[in-house]
């Protein structure tokens, strides 16, 4: 199964989240489990017309998706799944 | 006076007490988090915090117990497929206000956002939805613009204690719309503002009411400050007049507050027209009016008068009896136990503050 992974950012909106396994095949389909784990997580990600938030990341392996509007990006069975927040303001 | 002030701000939501004879910090919430609207629902008590999260979206919480917990509500959410512009997606970008429904409605509150939706909720916020017929009105596509935000947005909403179905709103840049049927239509109410923006400034939509109030009591006398200056209607929006200060500083300013015991007396913050937005010649100033608009004093005892850049934005001044409050762009909160006559400062280091309420 896949690994998701989550910017420790996130704990102070989620207390205690720690990475969960999933078995969906694209990244919105691992967002679906996110949310069955952690309730309104995606919110938190991605917008309600569905597309990745502007200073959201998501790399699958080590890159960068490049689907952020149908998150259609594809993933293997063993992926690992970084969940990140740019880093920017002040 | 109500004994609480509940601030807005860019790093946070805190509130005030005023206790022993002065003001003291009661509670801090969402530390780093920017607050664009703290709000109490005075019927309820209960606290709203809208939150401007730079990274996570717009978010939407409550309080029941004065701040001390919150619950995450479903932050308001346009419906798949909207668009602000044809092609251009809607989302919610930010809540710019909140107004609670009256007596008569005792579960509901409606939200202003950017870009340009209201939203009500019958369920005491456990879910808002985006009120089609005005988000549909046959204008907004064409004539509705960015104005103080990229995109349109509803930062005034007006509800008529009187009957509660009846409504305005604040649009930058629409203009007033009012609704005498719980937003079911929606009437057009710019007679009178002036719009020198744009090709034609008597348009009939386009205009640029920076916040809209009404007198708590005479809810037919409603006043705006205006991107293009002071306005004031007696006849309950169908015509404005301009009641800016020819020779002086009241003209151009974000906030604007009525005073909850008379109709005629009313403040605002000037500020150096659009081109910089700073405080006029480095000094900060309150103007009050006590004849409607004929006149304007200005209020500078207390206030810095060198070296000062604040301006004051639209949510962040408020009145309660003799007393008067604001906070300003550079942090600054001042204080007047007398309707502005005098000042006193509260803080010197806040963060930015975008709101300012007088509550319970």
């Amino acid at each position: 199964m896949a690994t998701v992974k989550f910017t420790s950012a996130l704990e102070r909106f989620f207390p205690g989240i720690k990475e969960i396994p999933a078995r969906g095949t694209t990244i919105r389909e691992i967002l679906d489990e996110v949310e069955a784990g952690y309730p309104t997580l995606r919110s938190y990600l991605i917008d309600e017309q569905g597309r990745l938030r502007g200073h959201v990341n998501i790399f699958i392996d080590g890159g960068i998706i490049n689907d952020r509007e149908g998150l259609s990006d594809p993933l293997s069975q063993d992926s690992e799944i970084y969940i990140i927040q740019a880093l920017s303001g002040g | 006076m109500t004994p609480t002030l509940l601030l807005g701000t860019r790093k946070g939501f805190i509130s005030y007490r005023f206790h022993n004879n002065h003001w003291e910090v009661e509670n801090l919430s969402f530390e780093g988090v920017p607050v664009s609207i703290a709000y109490e629902d005075a019927r309820s008590g209960t606290w709203w915090a809208a939150l401007d999260h730079g990274h996570w979206g717009v978010k939407l919480h409550r309080s029941k117990d004065r701040g001390k917990t919150w619950d995450e509500v479903a932050a308001p959410a346009y419906p798949q497929g909207e668009e602000i512009k044809d092609g251009i997606m809607a989302t919610t970008r930010y809540i710019w206000s909140v107004a609670n429904g009256g007596k008569s409605f005792p579960s509901r509150l409606w939200l202003g956002t950017d870009p340009g939706g209201l939203f009500v909720s019958d369920n005491e916020g456990d879910q808002f939805d985006l009120v089609t017929s005005l988000w549909n009105h046959p204008s907004r596509k064409q004539h509705w613009m960015g104005g103080g935000r990229d995109q349109p947005g509803i930062h005034s909403i007006v509800v008529d204690p009187r009957d509660e179905n009846h409504l305005y709103v604040g649009i930058s840049c629409a203009g007033v719309f009012e609704t005498n049927d719980s937003g079911k239509t929606w009437l057009v109410r710019n007679k009178g503002l002036r719009a020198d923006f744009l090709p034609d400034p008597q348009s009939d939509i386009g205009h640029d009411p920076h916040i809209l109030v009404a007198a708590p009591t005479d809810p037919d006398i409603l006043w705006q400050q205006n991107h293009c200056g002071i306005f004031r209607s007696v006849d309950a929006a169908m015509n404005w007049e301009d009641i800016s200060q020819s020779e002086g500083p009241a003209r151009f300013g974000f906030a604007l507050s009525v005073a909850d015991d008379d109709p005629g007396q009313a403040w605002v913050c000037p500020a150096n027209s659009d081109t910089t937005r700073t405080a006029i010649k480095g000094a900060l100033c309150i103007c009050r009016t006590d004849d409607g608009g004929k006149t304007w004093k200005n209020l500078r005892k207390g206030l810095p008068q060198e070296n000062c850049f604040d301006i004051v934005y639209r949510h962040a001044l408020d009145s309660s009896g003799d007393a008067v409050a604001f906070g300003t762009t550079t942090g600054n909160l001042f204080f007047s136990p007398d309707r502005g006559e005098s000042w006193q400062t509260l803080n010197n280091y806040l963060p930015m503050v975008y709101s300012v309420q007088f509550s319970n």
